[in-house]
């Protein structure tokens, strides 16, 4: 009994680190996507903006420079998207294809560049990454019975990254809902014409987004390679902005909805390394890539409307034009 | 050109006008949409602007809210010189707008779309207070109270137009511009706009109507300003003119709608409907019980605002939507809810559909005017007799039908989009027209369309009818109804109100009918 | 907002999609230039890897193959319209067929038909991948876009578990599938050549080529001279004009993902059928990503995506070349040069637009002296 309370706290402890950064990107792409942008560039914003991180973490030591030069490089590729789909009316999947490669590539050559290690940067000390943060009281809790352990294992003693991502979902629904912006922001998604007859600029108010989101994915990224892990290993993001898309999908564009679907697709992929080789009762055992297909498959299944339809922005996709 | 100046220029003298615009222009690509428009407002009138469609009025309103930007000219607002750039400009100039296609959001509620734009902080929660408030004022003020709190969704049209008037009163409007307001109300809807115009000049806001009715023109305005081919041709106090110049001037010549029509001699009944009904997506009944026959050689007009199931009705018949209740027969094949049907069947039974919008349906825009003279066709010889499409037939083929209806430029691999508004429509009318049809589906065949096309249209479709086809005709242009229909079948809500002959009719008795108030129990 | 006239027909076709690639290219080549390195020394290094080394024309061409399919893929989808991001996926699985093909006939049928069968399942298995998100976009209006992304990472994990599981070689660790027997194995046209006593250096090209030449002739034909291409057209440029015309869009987006799917499903004779011979993992190593930015330079015509296939083609074998001769640039430097294609010739592809537009107005007045 004592075991499986620890087991569970474990798996959701573990859930919580992986949902770090789908928390982040989910965020980011309900920003983009409510002012009627697609944004499958998370993928590579989480990516560049991991590189960047780890890279200025190892050349100046200071995480709090790499933290900041992760959102600089996730801005700019959102800025990117933004001159590629807002300026220029471009398609926004195929410039969100294009910023993906061109993340790929440019971490990898810049990588090899100025570390030569093969697209790794070097693996940095505890002083150049953000460490667990153990909150107040945990001692003095310690010999409260149940809770003591939650607080010790689940809730203390992340990195300040784990609280911030915690943080952005209130926040992020703050902004959607009760603000000048998020009313906005909201509006634009469904009929950029009502928005700009309004005498709101419909170009400027989607740049702020996807930079909002560039920001959210930058987090997410320094995350990534100076707070869960310590360097930057290539194509690290491995589908993670695929999933927070999922899960924006999930969450029908709304930021708590899609923090459930975040804490679901982690906890899924928490406990696949723990159900493996384990024979489980009527089912047997369950491979390991059924489990890691799951987000995928439980995503296609909502989107095929058998349980309630999704609601999408009215004017997703469509470039705005006078 | 005649431009006749009722309204004086008194010398340097504009103080008195709200508004005033000089020698604006604005072309869109190689179409000149306004041509050195000259137009002044005095403050605190109802304003008219008439004319056909495709005048360029709406592209000079648009001007005026900064949506589009002119080429050149001048704007002057309460007679100082101003740029319009955006619609802040013109919101901050006191100048709000009522558009044709309304600027609501509907899953927004009320309040926030009146909100959007003008949300009084960084946060909402200050703003919606006194937005709700503010609504409530004006509400009453002018006779027109909305429930702040509803979703713009579950509002029907004519409280969705409101909700817009609010919208830009709230944001502190002195001159509002209607862009159409009454192409989607009923009449008496209509009629209770214009209670809340005369109020709204009542107090102090000045009003630019922009319509090509004459009736609301003389029934309300106090100046009207007449545009035609993108240029102003003339100005007039509404007391001082009649429908009769104001019509003469819109169209360039003595009579509105001039269609020789010898008398029609119906034959054998070809379309058959029988208690048609369907619903829309929402589980609305958009058709109700509609019976009605159609003769060879005989044209039914369907008049009604437009909404009121003419485009379901269109539709069902040319085989794109299934009937929900009921059925229909076209010669003598009896189609329900149970039959198969496409276009392409319908087709193949006789029956040519020339579309309400020709370029969301009746074309392709981004296709050359030869693949576009087979389309709906593509699967019968019209594209040759071999296997893979041949081209040479199809160009060949459109060629023809370019010299038989005067289709200009005269190039069959020109894109349709490269045509103007008459062409494109010639090229539809000569498509649908060709297999001689034994029933022909017409949607506004002349909406958009240039006088001398119109006129061109109007006579194929007569001369269809004496050949004996069946003709449904459905338009919102009561004139064009009147002038081409043998009977006239009024629709409301999806039912049908009363049928006319066509020499009976006249468009008041219409206008109730569309209404909804059918004859016998007005008289 | 000035009147823009249209550009003439060929600045269109050719010369704004030469002045888009040029600009990637520069782009890459200021990249290169920032980590160091010569750019033009790089292109040089690429291009003799590409064409001018034993052998190296041969894998060009294999390289080439791959993008036809690939390219086909995505240009077939987008002529109605729609973005079929899966063709990874869908040439993955297409591996399946050839498997189940070889395992069905290859005992007691000769070659030439298990060759024909093996080829057609490739085919109709990635037909089949491609189908699902085009029903679902058809019939329950699920975006194509997000679906046939999850339906790439649903291949990955079912090959996985395949070649790891199933269908892994007795005796080996790393997962892959047993051999194809030599009955279903196409000829490299080294020894295929070496039949008519032509001698060529080794190279993985293989009887795929001509395969992909006969696709592109295929998608040719069925885009432009079928009535079924012309439907697939219409419902791309206008969905509510094909319903009027009587063409069931659903249907015909649902045959689209299904062709579109089937000539994805086809790189997997190139990689299984001609060099693998058997199935690993990740043999698709992005080719069906790569389909893209093919389909977009080559502007949906077959002309175009070969070009665009022989290019990347170049890029890919030249880009291995680039691991032997510097320092700091590697065969990624070729991701580098997709993204940059897919964003200019792509999302950027009218961005040069107004400016030539406005050049040309400039000529013609200069010329003709017309207001």
């Amino acid at each position: 009994m004592i075991d499986f309370f620890y087991q569970t706290l474990w798996a959701l402890d573990a859930t919580l680190r992986v949902a770090t950064p789908l928390m982040l990107c989910a965020m980011a792409g309900i920003f983009s996507e409510r002012s009627g942008i697609v944004d499958i560039s998370l993928e590579g914003k989480l990516l560049s903006g991991a590189f960047v991180a780890a890279t200025i973490a190892s050349l100046t030591g200071s995480v709090w420079l790499g933290l900041i030069g992760a959102i600089s490089a996730s801005v700019l590729m959102s800025l990117l998207h933004g001159f590629a789909c807002i300026t220029h009316r471009g398609d926004q999947v195929v410039s969100g294809v294009a910023i993906n490669f061109l993340a790929s590539g440019l971490t990898v050559i810049l990588g090899i560049a100025i570390f030569k290690r093969g697209g790794q940067t070097p693996t940095l000390s505890s002083g150049e990454r953000f460490r667990p943060i153990e909150l107040w009281f945990v001692d003095a809790l310690d010999n409260v019975p149940v809770i003591g352990a939650i607080y010790r294992e689940l809730i203390s003693g992340h990195s300040l990254l784990v609280y911030v991502a915690l943080l952005c979902v209130p926040i992020a629904s703050f902004i959607l809902y009760k603000s000048r912006f998020g009313l906005r922001l909201r509006a634009v998604g469904e009929s950029p014409i009502a928005v700009d007859s309004a005498g709101v600029s419909v170009t400027w108010l989607r740049y702020r987004a996807l930079i909002v989101g560039g920001v959210f994915c930058g987090i997410a990224g320094a995350y990534l390679s100076i707070s869960h892990g310590a360097n930057f290993v290539r194509e690290m993001s491995a589908g993670k902005g695929y999933i927070a898309l999922a899960a924006v999908i999930f969450g029908n564009w709304r930021p708590i909805r899609a923090f459930w679907a975040c804490l679901m697709f982690g906890f899924l992929d928490a406990i696949t390394s723990r159900l493996q080789d384990i024979d489980l009762p009527l089912i047997g055992e369950v491979p390991a890539q059924l489990m890691s297909a799951l987000p995928y498959i439980m995503t296609i299944i909502l989107l095929s409307g058998f349980i309630g339809r999704p609601s999408p922005p009215s004017a997703i996709g469509v470039p705005y034009k006078k | 050109m005649m431009i006749n100046k009722s309204i004086k220029t008194s010398g340097g003298d504009t103080a008195c006008y709200i508004l005033e615009l000089q020698k604006i222009s604005k072309s869109f690509g190689l179409v000149e949409a306004n041509k050195n428009i000259d137009l002044q407002i005095e403050a605190g009138t109802i304003h008219g602007i008439i004319g056909e469609n495709g005048a360029g009025k709406s592209t000079l309103m648009n001007i005026l809210y900064g949506l589009h930007r002119a080429n050149s000219g001048e704007m002057l607002v309460n007679g100082a010189r101003v740029k319009i750039k955006s619609s802040a400009d013109a919101l901050s100039l006191g100048i709000g707008m009522v558009h044709q296609h309304f600027m609501l959001i509907p899953r927004f509620t009320v309040l926030e779309n009146v909100m959007l734009g003008s949300e009084g902080g960084a946060l909402l929660s200050k703003g919606r207070i006194s937005t709700a408030n503010k609504l409530k004022e004006l509400g009453q003020t002018f006779d027109m109270e909305v429930d702040p709190y509803v979703l713009v969704s579950d509002l029907n049209v004519g409280m969705r137009q409101r909700v817009e008037i609010l919208k830009a009163l709230k944001g502190g409007a002195k001159i509002l511009i209607l862009d159409e307001p009454t192409g989607v109300l009923t009449p008496q809807e209509a009629t209770q706009l214009f209670e809340i115009l005369d109020k709204l000049r009542e107090n102090g806001v000045t009003v630019l109507l922009i319509t090509h009715k004459l009736a609301e023109i003389m029934a309300i305005t106090d100046n009207v300003s007449i545009m035609r081919g993108g240029e102003m041709v003339g100005h007039r106090k509404t007391s001082d003119t009649n429908p009769q110049e104001l019509a003469e001037l819109m169209v360039g010549r003595k009579v509105l709608l001039n269609v020789e029509k010898p008398k029609a001699k119906p034959k054998e009944i070809a379309l058959n409907v029988r208690n048609l009904g369907c619903y829309s997506s929402r589980g609305h009944k958009v058709l109700d019980n509609l019976t009605f026959q159609v003769k060879s050689g005989e044209i039914l007009g369907v008049a009604g605002v437009s909404g009121n199931g003419q485009t379901p009705l269109m539709e069902i018949l040319a085989g794109m939507r299934k009937p929900d209740e009921g059925y229909f027969e076209i010669l003598g094949k009896k189609i329900d809810h149970e039959t198969k049907v496409s276009p392409f069947t319908m087709r193949e039974n006789a029956i040519g559909h020339i579309p309400e919008d020709r370029h969301k349906h009746g074309l392709i825009l981004g296709f050359e005017a030869y693949e576009n003279m087979v389309l709906g066709f593509h699967n019968t010889e019209m594209t040759g007799e071999k296997k893979l499409l041949d081209k040479n037939h199809m160009l060949k083929h459109t060629a023809d039908r370019m010299d038989e209806y005067d289709i200009r430029p005269r190039n069959p691999k020109l894109l349709a989009s490269s045509f103007s508004g008459g062409n494109q429509q010639k090229i539809v009318v000569a498509r649908e027209l060709y297999k001689n049809p034994k029933l022909l589906i017409v949607g506004e065949p002349t909406r958009g369309v240039d006088v001398g096309a119109i006129e061109f249209i109007h006579k194929q479709l007569i001369q269809l009818r004496d050949q004996g086809c069946a003709i449904i005709l459905i338009s919102v242009e009561l004139d064009e109804i009147m002038g081409l229909s043998d009977r006239i079948l009024v629709m409301n809500k999806g039912q049908e109100v009363s049928t006319v002959n066509g020499d009976d009719a006249n468009p008041k008795d219409l206008g109730l009918m569309m209404a909804g108030i059918s004859e016998e129990a007005s008289n | 907002m000035s009147v823009m006239k249209p550009l003439p027909r060929w600045a269109d076709l050719i010369l704004l999609p030469f002045i888009n690639l040029c600009t990637a290219f520069f782009v890459c080549g200021i990249v290169v230039y920032i980590i160091g390195e010569n750019p033009w020394e790089a292109l040089l290094v690429m291009l003799k890897g590409a064409f001018i080394y034993p052998g190296s024309l041969g894998y060009t061409l294999y390289y080439t193959t791959n993008f036809i399919f690939t390219g086909l893929a995505v240009a077939t989808a987008f002529h109605a319209k729609l973005f079929n991001i899966g063709g990874e996926g869908q040439a993955y699985v297409g591996s399946l067929g050839i498997l189940l093909a070889t395992a069905l006939f290859a005992p007691f049928l000769p070659a030439v038909f298990v060759v024909l069968l093996c080829i057609i399942c490739s085919a109709m298995v990635g037909a089949a991948w491609a189908f699902i998100p085009g029903y679902l976009q058809a019939k329950r209006g699920s975006h194509v876009v997000i679906t046939t992304i999850m339906f790439n990472f649903l291949a990955s994990s079912l090959m996985v578990y395949l070649l790891a599981g199933p269908l892994i070689q007795l005796g080996q660790q790393s997962p892959q599938s047993d051999l194809i027997p030599e009955s279903a194995q196409l000829a490299s046209f080294e020894t295929f050549l070496g039949l008519f006593g032509v001698d060529i250096a080794s190279s993985p090209l293989n009887l795929s080529f001509v395969l992909a030449l006969l696709a592109l002739f295929v998608f040719w034909v069925l885009i432009w001279k079928t009535r079924l291409g012309y439907e697939i057209r219409a419902v791309g440029k206008n969905q509510d004009a094909a319903n009027y015309a009587g063409i069931n869009v659903p249907k015909i987006i649902i045959i689209t993902m299904t062709i579109s799917g089937a000539f994805a499903g086809l790189l997997a004779v190139n990689e299984v059928m001609g060099v693998q011979h058997r199935a690993i993992l990740n043999f698709t190593a992005g080719y069906g990503f790569t389909g893209i930015a093919v389909a977009l330079m080559g502007r949906n015509h077959p002309v175009g995506i070969f070009f665009a296939s022989l290019l990347f083609g170049a890029l890919f074998q030249g880009g291995a070349e680039l691991d032997f001769e510097f320092q700091s640039i590697t065969r990624d430097m070729v991701l580098l040069i997709q993204g940059m294609i897919i964003l200019f010739s792509g999302a950027l592809a009218y961005m040069f637009n107004p400016a030539l537009s406005k050049v040309f107005s400039r000529i013609t007045k200069n010329g003709a002296n017309d207001d």
